[in-house]
């Protein structure tokens, strides 16, 4: 068996993008069409902001790869938490993207994502986004440029494509932890709780 | 053999009318410096939105909205004869004028008012009110131009309009003819009249509530609308077309002004456009329908 930190890095990426669940032909070609249309929900939340206008306008135009933006967290695939996020802004995301309709992916830009960045010793920013929400696709840097968002843009797109995007299941799956972690910053009253049966008791068909 | 020729109708408008959103995106995308998407990007955008799992209720209003919208759109479509010599694509149109086109137009937008209403968002109910009170100034020049056309051929026969013509209607009656094509940009959601679905001022609009299966059936019922009032517009002031390559080199010619003119203004006011709109095309028509 082979050791080192390569090997351990595919252990972990191998549990975190596990899908074992039978997938027809259709699955696939829905995947397919999931992968080469992407809506964006660009919530700007930290300082990473500033890249996506140019990614998603004339000099890097994201439109080519299907991946365009929408106005509203009903119509979105992605949503994109750029940079650091303080407790009043986490508050706002998990709200949007509870609005939005499975399946749903997470794109998670800066190192502020990941573990803090520069707001590692911050009052009041949450550090590891992966304890709240979970995430499909991290792209690094302080801030990354628009052609590292493109690249974790295609990344997702083949993740997609291979059916191993799943974080949606995740989150309906272990709802428990996260929402604990988010009342431990947030508080009781974080938003109306979340349950994919809700259209039972309101109101719907 | 009707059943088969209006199944027919259906299919041809759904195809050529997301084609003509894939090149409008594409063209658009050309006069902004850009590569822009694939031509099919909106039918795989579709699809995706078919295949989505959730989709917002709020009460069976709210389901009926997307689906009023569609029955107008396809009505509207099937009451439009494609071609004026020929009895195959002619749909409903021996049952029913230019009188029932117009009304029909106007059923979809109403019903998919009540459905937004009912889901009590905000900028939905702004997206309705800015449609609504356009659509009444955007009606006027285009209902002048329209009668003055029924006046000419003493007809309401879409047609007996599409065959009369001689030299085409646009170049015998120009200021009628101008006068409906500005309400026409408007009608196709283009700028400088594109206030209704502003995604930076009212989030999308009336459409800002719908996911999924929803926001799949408005795109496919805005894609086949499109392409019925292209065809519409084509019949009433174009000549008409005898053929399928005819109709879509006209259709496209149009299609192609709508967009350019569309990309090289910006979007006027609410106040702006309607102001526009009851000013210089509602002239330009009742002067044209003087001179007639």
């Amino acid at each position: 068996m082979q050791e080192g930190f390569l090997t351990e890095q595919k252990v972990l990426e191998g549990d975190l993008n596990s899908d074992t669940s039978h997938k027809s032909s259709v699955d696939y070609l829905m995947n397919w069409f999931r992968s080469h249309s992407i809506f964006v929900l660009a919530y700007g939340t930290g300082c990473g902001a500033i890249e996506m206008p140019p990614t998603f306008t004339s000099r890097y135009d994201a439109e080519r790869l299907g991946i365009r933006g929408s106005a509203t967290p009903r119509q979105a695939d992605v949503i994109i938490v750029s940079g650091y996020c303080s407790y009043k802004t986490l508050r706002r995301i998990i709200r949007s993207y509870e609005q939005m309709s499975n399946p749903k992916y997470i794109l998670a830009l800066g190192s502020c994502t990941i573990n803090g960045g520069m707001y590692w010793d911050s009052y009041n920013t949450i550090k590891k986004l992966e304890d709240y929400l979970p995430v499909d696709i991290y792209v690094n840097g302080c801030m990354p440029r628009p052609e590292s968002i493109l690249e974790g843009f295609i990344a997702l797109q083949k993740d997609i494509s291979n059916g191993k995007a799943s974080s949606w299941k995740k989150y309906e799956e272990n709802y428990e932890f996260y929402r604990k972690n988010q009342e431990a910053v947030l508080g009781k009253k974080v938003s109306p709780a979340y349950d994919t049966d809700w259209y039972l008791y309101d109101g719907g068909a | 053999m009707i059943i088969f020729d209006l199944l027919m109708m259906f299919i041809i408008a759904y195809i050529v009318g997301f084609l003509y959103y894939g090149l409008y995106r594409n063209i658009t995308a050309r006069f902004q410096r850009r590569f822009g998407p694939p031509i099919w990007q909106s039918f795989y955008d579709s699809i995706k939105f078919f295949s989505k799992k959730d989709a917002t209720s709020h009460g069976w209003m709210f389901y009926l909205g997307p689906i009023i919208m569609m029955t107008g759109s396809v009505i509207t479509l099937l009451f439009i004869p494609f071609f004026y010599d020929n009895q195959n694509f002619s749909g409903l149109s021996s049952y029913g004028n230019l009188f029932v086109v117009l009304y029909l137009m106007v059923l979809g937008a109403l019903g998919n008012a009540l459905a937004v209403g009912v889901s009590g968002n905000p900028f939905g109910v702004m997206g309705v009110t800015r449609g609504l009170s356009r659509l009444f100034a955007m009606e006027l020049p285009f209902y002048i131009a329209v009668i003055g056309l029924m006046s000419i051929n003493q007809s309401a026969d879409i047609a007996t309009i599409a065959s009369n013509q001689t030299t085409i209607n646009a170049f015998a009656y120009p200021l009628l003819f101008i006068g409906a094509l500005f309400s026409f940009v408007g009608m196709m959601g283009q700028s400088p009249f594109d206030v209704v679905g502003a995604p930076v001022e009212v989030y999308s609009g009336p459409a800002v509530e719908f996911s999924g299966k929803f926001l799949a059936i408005l795109m496919s019922q805005s894609a086949i609308f499109s392409f019925a009032k292209l065809t519409l517009m084509v019949n009433l002031f174009l000549g008409g077309a005898s053929g399928f390559m005819e109709l879509l080199a006209k259709t496209f010619i149009l299609f192609l002004f709508v967009i350019a003119f569309g990309s090289m203004y910006g979007r006027f006011k609410t106040p702006q456009s309607i102001d526009f709109l009851l000013k210089v095309p509602t002239v330009i028509a009742l002067v044209g329908l003087i001179f007639i």
